[in-house]
């Protein structure tokens, strides 16, 4: 087993090898521009797009021409809300989306709330999930745009995105779904899912970093955006700039891998991951699971070591690639906010670390990182006055703090 | 973010962790922080005719905060009372290299050194107070 072990899935993975040897070409003897369309350069990278292009949306039942290429998912996410809001703006000023969405989607919806559009944060439940009742209930007749992602970042939790479509079709709301982890882990369909408008980025799934997609429903509605970027009118006009051909070239082939593997992929990985769960949780107490207990991602865990610091964890198995929703991990200095939006009290929130298992994570891993956790809380919590505090008895909630 | 040997060292090898008897006459506790924010620190002294003899601590917080204070009883432990007042969180910044993004951690081991010194003196004067301490202490 080598060491540090990758176990940050959900902020990036490693491009598979599979998906690098298919984009190599594209950066040196077929660098053509694939707008291009007087000579065998260009048409070479034309077509090259557009298997990619029909990969990438053979993974989530999309039309090949529904998809934008951008930068990645923020500027996906980006383009959604502002490129809706800008186009449909005349039909109303209202917008709804959840408190525990990327900050791509809940910095946007701050954005365009200064510019005067109306935005509703709807909670979620203990487990991190939307209500697609209370979506139904927040909508108006001023709503243009419902943006709810499909599976959350740091906790994993799936939310019913079908349900919510479905609510929105009854409605004729517009519907964007930031699916970033969900798409190449579990099954996407825009159809029956009655997505409108959705976000993924290839980095997330093997693919190169750099590349991401808006999908754009051409049908029943046919939606339209205002573009962000303008010049050359690529991408249906939505968004300009030359198409980065060797990336786009390694997220069709990352797709059609998710794709073929998919099925045996994602067994495998809930299995490590519930190996990993059990091995922590049925040998410490006073461990907690953030996030939906079965409608989770499934190379996602999440849990709160109480009494114990996150970033001082992450500093005890530094050969690990984890993360935390400690504020001392953040660069607000506040703890997780998805965290705090589910109801965990700030002191577990400080105490959360992020799994994000991988394609390319084995179960000796798994099992080393189990001891190494258990030894690193073990040391921590004999340091901790709170775990000292807690085993004397002491109700930590009745004590009064002095807050700094 | 990259820490220092220094914190490191403290953090693996954490001098002095621990607890005294919180209610012993010659024993000063500061407890510091709030869980919420996310550090905790819990300082002891134990004093000897106006001199730290011992020293003990409990960290709830990042590795710099336990850094903080494991370093804070190495100084305490044979310092006076008054110059254990001295200790000022820029000599730990100092000495650990802190960034400063944790020179928070430094100004939480100031105040528990403080608030542990304070417990004491709290303590002693209360002893003074009573006739038969009195004597003793004369």
């Amino acid at each position: 087993m080598k060491l540090p072990i990758y176990l940050d899935n959900h902020s990036t993975t490693p491009c598979d090898p599979r998906v690098l040897e298919t984009m190599l070409p594209y950066f040196t003897e077929k660098f053509g521009n694939a707008a291009s369309r007087n000579h065998s350069f260009g048409w070479e990278a034309e077509e090259a797009v557009e298997v990619a292009r029909k990969q990438i949306a053979h993974l989530i039942h999309a039309d090949a021409k529904e998809l934008i290429f951008t930068s990645g998912a923020t500027e996906s996410d980006n383009l959604a809300l502002q490129g809706v809001v800008e186009m449909y703006r005349e039909k109303g000023n209202h917008i709804i989306t959840g408190s525990t969405e990327h900050r791509a989607v809940i910095d946007t919806a701050k954005y365009l709330e200064k510019k005067g559009i109306k935005v509703t944060f709807l909670p979620v439940d203990k487990a991190g999930m939307v209500s697609p009742d209370d979506v139904r209930n927040a909508i108006t007749d001023q709503t243009i745009l419902i943006s709810i992602m499909m599976a959350n970042n740091e906790i994993g939790t799936i939310n019913p995105v079908a349900a919510i479509g479905k609510v929105a079709k009854e409605k004729g709301v517009l519907f964007h779904c930031d699916a970033t982890q969900g798409v190449g882990k579990i099954p996407v369909n825009v159809q029956e899912m009655g997505i409108d408008l959705m976000s993924f980025t290839a980095h997330k799934i093997y693919g190169p970093k750099g590349v991401g997609a808006l999908y754009v429903r051409r049908k029943a509605p046919r939606v339209r955006l205002e573009a962000m970027m303008y010049g050359g009118g690529h991408e249906r006009g939505m968004r300009s700039g030359t198409l980065p051909v060797p990336l786009i070239v390694g997220f069709g082939k990352a797709c059609e891998l998710c794709e073929q593997e998919m099925s045996t992929e994602s067994v495998r990985m809930a299995k490590m991951r519930d190996r990993l769960q059990e091995g922590i949780m049925n040998r410490m107490d006073e461990v907690y699971l953030n996030g939906h207990p079965t409608e989770r991602l499934p190379n996602n865990l999440n849990i709160s070591f109480a009494y114990v610091e996150g970033e001082a964890l992450l500093m005890g198995v530094k050969e690990i690639a984890l993360s935390s929703g400690s504020a001392c991990t953040s660069a607000t200095l506040e703890p997780s906010y998805v965290l705090r939006a589910l109801g965990v009290g700030s002191d577990l929130a400080h105490s959360s670390i992020r799994f994000g298992l991988g394609r390319f994570n084995t179960d000796e891993e798994v099992e080393y990182t189990i001891d190494r956790m258990i030894k690193a809380v073990t040391h921590l919590r004999e340091m901790s006055p709170l775990y000292e505090m807690a085993k004397e008895g002491v109700d930590l909630k009745s004590v009064q703090w002095a807050a700094h | 973010m990259a820490y220092s040997e220094k914190v490191i060292d403290h953090y693996n090898n954490p001098r002095n962790v621990g607890s005294f008897q919180k209610d012993a006459d010659d024993v000063g506790t500061g407890v510091v922080g709030a869980p919420e924010c996310g550090d905790v620190m819990k300082l002891q002294i134990k004093v000897e005719n106006d001199t730290i003899v011992d020293a003990k601590f409990k960290t709830f917080g990042c590795g710099s905060a336990i850094a903080s204070s494991s370093l804070a009883t190495e100084w305490l432990k044979g310092k006076t009372l008054e110059d254990a007042q001295k200790i000022k969180n820029t000599d730990i910044v100092h000495e650990l290299n802190l960034p400063p993004v944790k020179i928070h951690c430094s100004v939480l081991a100031e105040d528990a050194i403080k608030a542990a010194l304070g417990d004491y003196q709290k303590k002693a004067g209360e002893k003074k107070l009573k006739p038969e301490a009195a004597t003793t202490s004369s």
